[in-house]
């Protein structure tokens, strides 16, 4: 049974998470409107939001540790807040700067945090292999981190999934796979794409325990969570999850969602797994006043992030040469022997013979 | 380079020779039984020993944990090596066939080559990529390619290509000691295989201690005044064997081995075309947006004015074609690169 502190500390962190995604609406927009330009504004690039999907983050990521690895999708803030990834500087590397967490060469979707051992791909499953492998070195070193793989619907057909499922399961890894149904891949329905509605069935080709959780709730993801956590730690294995998400904004900002009937938006903001766990924290006699606390302290954290990245410095332009390499060879090796490098002696040791 | 030249001396001064299987393999049991953090994975790497014999006897010392047959399944564990690398282990992942990587290039190319990059630097992902390139068995256009452009082409990796036993076993250790991903191509046709034998050139002499041979030197296999032939791979020993034919007609061609392609030694490659005037670059890979074209700019970037000719072989555009004869036509031999040296030489 999980308990009260739990459930309000995954309160905590998933109103942390919508607020985050509601702020990062109104500053991605600066400078952007009125007729949409993403090549404007302080927040470079797309951006991704997950308002709708914070059950999911909050219910794996309780039962992880710092040294458990996570790697997360393109849409990977409220997973990276559940895990304890430092907020300020992945603000600051959403703003391009710096002192961002990948100083400014990752932005929102290739977010790194060695300290919690999180790090997310932009390309759709390829985070499971790499999450596989952590899983593999854990068990070679005899110690009982485990690692989870995040993913959304549309990615359950990719290669890359089916691939991690399979290397896992024949080799017992401490993994689990979350699947984040929000039901769209961008503008694409899962029945117009999926084979099976329910996307925990894909564990039964490879013969490893698949679990649906068909609510929107942060307690039932906490269960189901638990439960393949620790069978990972144990020893026993991989689970593949699927939980039941909303996205209440569009596959990224600037979005219109023409594809998407109003009425799957409205359901999508009505089923809210937020109000749905105050619900449950009222129930177990905690007051209102309580639940504004959490709000508040939860509202200043974001705040507080936001205004930090802002103050922070661009990256000099040099920065973009760094980071190629740990151990980056000699210059002298790598930069192509321009002209202007080459000495003017051609006259002497130069050949027309 | 002076240093390497040393120490090829050295090499051959050892009685003891090995095949470059051998000499690959030696490196990564040693470097296995020194690090507990180095394991191999591969399809048929453990039982069969390699394809190749890239991991020959490996599992009877170090057992299916730390030498681990694989499902055919590349982007799993190719990604995986990537999830272990940057968990601070020291994976090394056998792509069985370089021809093999478009499976597996996601995993390759946006996790393995750009991690470090992308995360500024936080995380470091300290891999090697072992895979057997090349052709000239007529094993036709998905099995025979070398792609080493398209590797050394996109930033992140570092790429090697070892030509003897020598440097096989100095490369490798440097790549499983370097922090940052290594593409390790070995050639098929220089492993020293009972069923596809191999020039004389590279089964050397190999010290038993192990020894690093550092990135970005080129090595010059021979030195000449008259014709500088960059090359690498296989074609390093045609090139050798080209260069005996032409001194016997008062011809001196400069052989250099680049060894590396990433990172590359420019500076070797235009101090010789200083001294010859005169360029030809031979490779086994696609001619077109290549190793040919870049070390050509290179030295026309770094050596214009010393430049008087300049000329490349490399397979001309064309996949690789299975026949005998027509794989034979497109593959650079001995005669062509004799050929285009006297071409350059008139």
């Amino acid at each position: 049974m999980v308990s009260v502190t739990d459930l309000q500390t995954m309160y905590e962190q998933m109103v942390t998470a919508r607020h985050y995604e509601e702020r990062l609406v109104d500053e991605y927009l600066v400078g952007k409107q009125p007729a949409f330009d993403i090549s404007a504004g302080p927040i470079p690039g797309e951006l991704h939001l997950a308002a709708g999907h914070e059950a999911s983050g909050a219910g794996v990521c309780m039962h992880l540790r710092d040294d458990d690895t996570v790697t997360a999708p393109h849409r990977p803030h409220h997973i990276a807040i559940a895990k304890g990834v430092d907020l300020k500087r992945m603000t600051a590397e959403i703003f391009g700067r710096k002192t961002g967490l990948c100083r400014g060469k990752g932005g929102h979707m290739h977010l790194f945090d060695p300290d919690v051992n999180f790090a997310c791909s932009g390309i759709i499953a390829q985070g499971c292999p790499p999450a596989v492998g952590a899983a593999m070195a854990a068990k070679k070193r005899n110690t009982d981190a485990v690692a989870v793989a995040f993913l959304g619907e549309g990615a359950i057909d990719q290669g890359g999934f089916l691939e991690s499922l399979n290397l896992a399961a024949v080799h017992d890894l401490p993994v689990v796979f979350v699947v984040e149904d929000n039901d769209w891949a961008i503008s694409m329905p899962k029945d117009r794409v999926t084979d099976v509605q329910n996307g925990a069935q894909r564990a039964a080709g490879f013969d490893l325990p698949g679990v649906r959780i068909d609510s929107d709730d942060a307690t039932a993801v906490y269960e189901a969570a638990g439960e393949a956590v620790m069978r990972a730690r144990d020893g026993n294995g991989p689970t593949l999850i699927e939980v039941q998400v909303h996205r209440r904004m569009g596959h990224f900002m600037g979005d219109a969602e023409a594809y998407r009937p109003e009425a799957d938006i409205d359901r999508a903001k009505q089923r809210d797994s937020i109000e749905r766990l105050a619900e449950d924290l009222r129930s177990h006699g905690v007051t209102d006043d309580e639940l504004d606390e959490i709000r508040e302290r939860a509202h200043e954290r974001v705040e507080e992030a936001i205004s930090w990245a802002k103050e922070q410095p661009e990256p000099a332009p040099e920065e973009a040469y760094e980071n190629v390499f740990t151990n980056p060879p000699a210059q002298a090796a790598t930069d192509g022997g321009s002209a202007t490098d080459a000495p003017d002696d051609a006259g002497e040791t130069g050949g027309d013979n | 380079m002076a240093t390497e030249s040393r120490d090829y001396t050295e090499a051959t001064e050892t009685d003891r020779e090995l095949t470059m299987s051998r000499a690959m393999v030696e490196a990564i049991a040693w470097e296995m039984r020194e690090n507990e953090e180095v394991f191999y994975m591969g399809e048929d790497v453990a039982d069969y020993g390699g394809i190749f014999s890239s991991t020959t006897g490996l599992l009877d010392e170090f057992g299916r944990d730390r030498v681990m047959d694989v499902p055919i399944s590349e982007t799993a564990y190719l990604g995986a090596a990537v999830g272990a690398a940057q968990a601070g282990m020291r994976p090394i992942a056998e792509l069985m066939f370089v021809d093999f990587f478009g499976v597996a290039m996601d995993q390759i190319y946006n996790n393995m080559a750009k991690n470090t990059y992308m995360s500024g630097g936080s995380f470091s992902v300290p891999m090697v990529l072992t895979t057997a390139v090349g052709g000239t068995y007529n094993d036709a256009g998905q099995h025979s390619q070398t792609l080493y452009g398209t590797f050394a082409h996109l930033p992140g990796m570092k790429v090697v290509v070892p030509s003897t036993a020598y440097d096989a076993k100095g490369l490798m250790h440097s790549a499983i000691r370097d922090d940052d991903p290594v593409v390790y191509m070995f050639h098929k046709r220089l492993m020293g295989l009972g069923w596809m034998p191999s020039p004389s050139g590279p089964k050397t002499g190999v010290p038993k201690d192990d020894y690093t041979i550092p990135f970005g030197e080129a090595d010059v296999k021979r030195p000449g005044d008259d014709v500088t032939v960059v090359t690498l791979g296989l074609h390093v020993h045609r090139a050798m064997e080209a260069a005996e034919q032409l001194d016997d007609d008062g011809i001196d061609a400069e052989v250099i081995d680049l060894r590396t392609l990433v990172p590359l030694d420019t500076e070797t490659v235009l101090d010789s075309v200083r001294k010859t005037g005169k360029l030809l670059v031979v490779d086994e890979d696609y001619q077109s947006f290549g190793v040919t074209g870049e070390i050509i700019a290179r030295a026309a970037e770094g050596a214009l004015d010393d430049l008087s000719a300049v000329k490349r072989l490399a397979i001309p555009d064309v996949p690789i074609p299975y026949a005998r004869s027509l794989e034979d036509e497109v593959n650079p031999g001995t005669d062509d690169i004799a050929a285009a040296v006297r071409e350059l030489h008139e």
